[in-house]
């Protein structure tokens, strides 16, 4: 986390393009018709933005960039809660009808 | 130890997406999410640095309760809006974020105020251009898929020659903002790039919408990916790659389900009201009109029913009796399917979450290349609030908006039946010759009173 260096960047854009790859393996393995919810868990995990909204309103006392921060964290929290629970409910709904008696519970 | 809790939080995050590869693992799927989550912000917690826990215990509960009380509230037909709102919230905490890191860049290690690193300062302010393009336009999304602004496309004179010159702008305040490093610049570009994020959806019109919102998906993963940079941080550089490729690839799949080029969608200006001709040019045809006893008696004497939902289902709430009207066809021994078109609706998957919502089982619910060749042997098509994805000029008339676009090939089917609110155009403003075909019966009405009526007639 130190020095902000060349290498760093480097690093981290190897990371980027890597995730990138799995990120377009993984997507096309989502069936069509969990779109829906894949767009729910996207929205929510984008939300780990709320790891640099706490570093931000982390330290004592108050200025510009502590409540910066804690809007940060109180819009992330909205969409964290908000992203899971809605995608939840999406997916209580994909259970298997009685049709089978293969419940998976 | 803190790279390594970020990287098992990432590891989770890609088991939650691949979860997502079918109904059965897509529960435990959102549970590795929740879990990558609770991760990531324990262990941020215990940076030294962070010591505010009352405040962002208290910022942490505001946010949650009121993410939670909006999720569990939502009726399942206003999804598309929701997710738009989510989104801009995201590319909003981006910007928040981003700023904080300029106001407080100690914090971050990313130099001193006035002295911060070069680099951290382009990741800064391309971070908060994508966060705020995110926030605007998803707003502008929202509007349009509430129905508080108008979803025709709004289109004026220069307008890409307008978004193309504040691009060029955008950059130009970014070079000065990293020579300078100050906050005017910094709060131009954030209040530029909202205006630019307004000006790119606005010309898109409301069936686009799926492109959109997927396409601004992917943007608040980008802007994700932008913050991870500045703050060096592998667990937000992942995730937003994660995102912004799930979100980019959903914007393929949509755009190509209308076969049109994303460019091609997001330029924008399509559909609307200004066709007129064609719908002239049929005024003297005779469409056969029926009503919902026709309708049950010629599906009860059917094998086979396919039933192919539109945005027009979703609107009417239609979902629950339309399902009823299948139960009962399928205890008279008749084979009932649903046909979903990736267009279908206003979101990526929006047909299967209503009908999932209203206990249809995700067997009989069928993507367009997996049932389109049985239509021929199918008796009766049931289309209910759709109407474009049908259209068979996609493939006859090349002079037509919709041309080449893949279709649901209910025109094969012996007969097919359309419930619709009355003759109008799609969005795309083209006429569909099905309508006055011998073997199409109109059902004219709100979808979702036909549907009850069907279920009247046929439980009669």
């Amino acid at each position: 986390m130190e020095a902000h260096s060349s290498e760093v960047f480097v690093i981290g854009l190897t990371v980027f393009f890597l995730a990138c790859i799995i990120g377009y393996y993984v997507v096309w393995s989502v069936t069509p018709a969990l779109h829906s919810p894949l767009m729910g868990v996207t929205n929510a995990i984008s939300s780990v933005i709320i790891v640099g909204a706490i570093l931000a309103a982390g330290p004592q006392g108050f200025d510009t960039s502590k409540i910066f921060g804690l809007i940060g964290v109180v819009l992330a929290s909205v969409n964290i809660f908000g992203g899971f629970l809605v995608t939840y409910r999406m997916l209580s709904m994909f259970k298997k009808k009685t049709k089978k008696t293969k419940e998976k519970e | 130890m803190v790279a390594i809790l970020y990287l098992i939080s990432a590891l989770l995050f890609i088991f939650a997406l691949r979860g997502l590869s079918h109904p059965e693992s897509s529960r435990m799927g959102n549970i590795f999410g929740v879990i990558g989550m609770i991760i990531a912000v324990f262990t941020t917690l215990m940076f030294k640095s962070v010591l505010s826990y009352y405040e962002i215990g208290a910022a942490i509960l505001i946010g949650g309760a009121i993410g939670s009380f909006i999720a569990l509230r939502i009726e399942m037909t206003a999804l598309p809006q929701l997710v738009a709102a989510f989104h801009s919230l995201v590319g909003l905490a981006a910007v928040f974020v981003a700023a904080a890191a300029f106001y407080d860049p100690v914090a971050f290690s990313i130099g001193k105020v006035g002295s911060i690193k070069t680099a951290s300062l382009v990741e800064m302010s391309i971070g908060t251009f994508i966060g705020a393009i995110t926030f605007s336009g998803s707003v502008l999304a929202f509007g349009k898929l509430q129905g508080t602004i108008s979803g025709k496309p709004i289109v004026f004179k220069f307008q890409h020659l307008i978004n193309a010159l504040i691009f060029i702008l955008i950059i130009f305040l970014i070079v000065l903002f990293v020579i300078n490093q100050s906050p005017t610049i910094f709060w131009t570009i954030v209040i530029i790039s909202i205006l630019l994020g307004f000006l790119v959806v606005i010309p898109i019109g409301g069936a686009d919408m799926p492109v959109v919102v997927s396409m601004l998906n992917s943007y608040s993963g980008w802007a994700a990916c932008g913050i991870g940079f500045t703050l060096s941080n592998n667990l937000l550089i992942i995730t937003g790659a994660l995102v912004g490729a799930s979100g980019a690839i959903l914007s393929y799949i949509m755009s190509k389900g209308m076969n049109r080029s994303i460019i091609n969608v997001v330029l924008g200006g399509f559909g609307g009201e200004q066709d007129t001709s064609a719908s002239k040019d049929n005024s003297d045809k005779i469409v056969k009109q029926g009503n919902a006893e026709d309708a049950a008696y010629i599906m009860k004497n059917a094998d086979s029913v396919i039933i192919v939902p539109g945005y027009g289902m979703a609107v009417a709430q239609a979902q629950h009796a339309l399902r009823e009207m299948g139960d009962i066809l399928k205890k008279e021994g008749i084979e009932v399917r649903y046909a979903i078109h990736p267009v279908a609706g206003r979101m990526p998957g929006h047909m299967n979450v209503l009908l999932a919502e209203a206990n249809v089982p995700y067997e009989e619910v069928l993507e367009l290349d997996e049932i389109n060749h049985d239509f021929p042997m199918t008796e009766v098509s049931f289309v209910i609030g759709a109407n474009d994805v049908t259209n068979p000029a996609a493939k006859t008339d090349e002079s037509s908006p919709i041309f080449g676009m893949p279709i649901l090939d209910v025109e094969k089917s012996q007969s097919v039946l359309f419930v619709k609110r009355s003759m109008a155009t799609g969005y795309s403003g083209v006429d569909n010759e099905l309508f006055y075909r011998d073997n199409t019966t109109m059902l004219f009405g709100d979808a979702k009173k036909m549907c009850e009526d069907i279920v009247k007639s046929l439980s009669a």
